[in-house]
């Protein structure tokens, strides 16, 4: 990996160079919540000024950039004689800027279902490619617990990664786009002092996390406490909402549905986000629901998550950013919860 | 008898996502709620590409309706049409259900694992079906049809719940006769007209005698079905590795993506529908 530094006005001409020609996506405060704190989210930037680069958490993660709510996977014209599919999946290229590492690492985790799968996913594969993602430090909140995760550094996914080291960003150069994009505009060659300064900010960063949750035994936990009146507990408080999963970085349940015109010469095949933890999730034909209760389908939330993936892929899906536990209505926390499971909650 | 996988990654991207056009060339009434679907992909060359093996499903889709999963319950080697079963139970199931020959609609696929056929060679096989259940066994029975000197005894034994109920019934008698496969059918009620055994298709058990180290199993119906027959066919000396069963999930995309057929690293639709019973017994929430 090169690495290179960029003062923090040159970042701004930077960004502000990009912006003319290119849709450029960054975390925005949108509104304030009852306790009056900001409340982020990724969108798109209309000028540098609106770029908040010492954001919290945004409210949702920036995967919907990549799986959208809502997508259209083909359009169909209905003639009498029969139909014309047309499937449609070229973006524009764009820039996503300030996405913290456990989103890259939540990127990089989609990137093992939806591109190096039996069934590449084209839609993913195309927003994935034609986005540019430049990556920025932060300092750990309360509740992140990304470390136990391993995803608190990114170490690829990315284009360009920055650490605020006071005066200037030291930069790690991930691809040649990033290195071309760096090149047009000033940047310089990184010195003993900045490394020995990102060394530090690195170190801060390491000893800043205050939460903790230990995994290691929880794939095996999650099928020796499967009958575990843990589930039942939590299951009991979950109000099948689904809000975790819409922001969550890495779940990406779907559904499709498919739309006609009023017209009747026209049609469309949508995919929208689903959640595991809908009533309908495992209903077959006939009516027959596999997880009829919500303590079942949190069960298998959690079970896809930390004993599924890890059993593929060899890492559990969370990446530790606790957004489902800030935006779960009945305060289900994925700490908690494993927690409780393995026994160290304090009851 | 299984093709290598394709390696092109560029074909998977565009054959995944594209349907084959299809026409509907019979919809044949089996009984009150089932039809019998005889469809063919429109352009000759996809057709002739197109192969499956006994236990696969495809997505069938009718466009501005929706598009379900359905097995396969034509043998393997009809290049002419593919035959679904299909009840009249939803939306898109009950549109279909509408439709007459000459409709066009897209299928994709055949997705998933199949019945492993060649290794049943040398043994009997026992194919038990409940209900709908014998849809998928169509395939795997055509199959033991046409290679009848592979295998030794093939016994079929079917439960439905009424005589009017039973599926491909007319086809019974061929089978018995032609290819000599031994077929035993229960229903759990009938009128005095049934000439046949009531029950529940556990019951037949007694009328066959089952060799464990000489046998594989087949198994498709109701979920409560599965746990019972197995279970049974376990306590014989079966081993479990040689009982398959046929799940079903509601897949939306068929490609292990959008995790409707998920229960851990499982994928119904990757890993299944096919599996067997060891692996349905580690497997949460399967049957």
């Amino acid at each position: 990996m090169l690495f290179k530094t960029i003062t923090k006005e040159n970042f701004r001409n930077m960004i502000e160079g990009i912006m003319e020609n290119n849709e450029v996506i960054g975390p925005k405060s949108r509104d304030r919540d009852t306790k009056g704190a900001k409340i982020y989210r990724f969108l798109k930037l209309n000028s540098f000024d609106e770029l908040e680069m010492d954001y919290t958490r945004s409210y949702s993660s920036p995967k919907n950039y990549f799986l959208p709510f809502k997508e259209d996977l083909a359009t169909y014209d209905l003639r009498d004689t029969g139909w014309e599919q047309e499937i449609r999946y070229t973006i524009h290229p764009r820039i996503i800027v300030g996405m913290r590492a456990c989103d890259i690492n939540a990127l990089l985790k989609l990137d093992q279902v939806m591109l190096k799968s039996q069934y590449p996913n084209p839609y993913y594969s195309a927003r994935r490619r034609n986005t540019v993602i430049i990556g920025l430090d932060h300092e750990p909140l309360e509740d992140c617990f990304c470390r136990s995760m391993n995803t608190d550094t990114a170490f690829h996914g990315f284009d360009l990664f920055m650490t605020d080291i006071g005066e200037k960003y030291f930069v790690a150069i991930n691809s040649d786009t990033g290195y071309m994009i760096l090149n047009r505009f000033d940047s310089c060659e990184v010195g003993e002092e900045d490394q020995l300064l990102y060394k530090e900010v690195r170190g801060r960063i390491e000893s800043k996390f205050k939460t903790q949750v230990d995994i290691t035994i929880v794939p095996e936990l999650m099928d020796l406490e499967f009958e575990s009146d843990v589930w039942k507990r939590w299951g009991d408080k979950c109000l099948s909402c689904g809000s975790c999963a819409m922001v969550c970085p890495t779940c990406y349940c779907y559904g499709i549905e498919e739309d006609i015109d009023l017209n009747f010469d026209k049609a469309t095949k949508r995919r929208f986000l689903y959640s595991c933890n809908l009533l309908d999730f495992a209903t077959v034909a006939g009516g027959h629901n596999f997880r009829p209760e919500a303590h079942i389908r949190l069960k298998y939330r959690y079970y896809h998550q930390f004993r599924g993936f890890v059993e593929a892929f060899n890492q559990s899906l969370c990446v530790g950013c606790n957004r489902c536990g800030k935006a779960c209505l009945a305060g289900i926390s994925p700490k908690a919860v494993i927690d409780d499971l393995i026994g160290t909650e304090k009851r | 008898m299984s093709k290598p996988p394709d390696f092109n990654r560029q074909t998977i991207l565009m054959q995944s996502e594209r349907g084959f056009k299809s026409e509907i060339i019979a919809a044949i009434p089996l009984t009150a709620k089932e039809k019998l679907f005889h469809i063919r992909i429109c352009d000759p060359c996809e057709r002739e590409n197109f192969t499956f093996l006994p236990g696969q499903f495809i997505m069938i889709e009718l466009p501005g309706c929706g598009e379900i999963p359905i097995s396969i319950s034509s043998s393997t080697s009809n290049k002419e049409f593919l035959a679904l079963c299909i009840r009249n139970v939803g939306k898109v199931t009950g549109m279909l259900h509408r439709l007459k020959a000459g409709a066009i609609v897209g299928i994709r696929g055949p997705f998933g694992t199949h019945f492993p056929m060649e290794k049943m060679t040398g043994y009997n096989v026992l194919l038990m079906a409940g209900g709908l259940g014998i849809a998928p066994l169509r395939a795997p029975i055509y199959w033991a049809n046409n290679h009848r000197s592979d295998y030794k005894d093939i016994i079929i034994l079917y439960g439905a719940k009424e005589p009017e109920q039973i599926l491909f019934g007319y086809q019974f008698e061929e089978w018995r006769t032609i290819y000599n496969l031994n077929i035993l059918t229960i229903v759990q009620k009938a009128d005095k007209r049934w000439p046949g055994r009531k029950g529940i298709i556990t019951d037949l058990f007694g009328d066959i005698h089952i060799e464990p180290d000489n046998t594989f199993a087949i198994v498709c119906g109701p979920p409560v079905m599965f746990k019972f027959v197995c279970a049974h066919l376990s306590t014989l000396g079966l081993p479990r590795q040689r009982m398959f069963v046929s799940l079903e999930r509601r897949m939306h995309c068929g490609m292990g993506k959008c995790c409707r057929c998920n229960v851990g690293s499982t994928f119904t639709c990757l890993d299944g529908p096919v599996f067997d019973y060891w692996t349905v017994m580690n497997l949460k929430e399967a049957i």
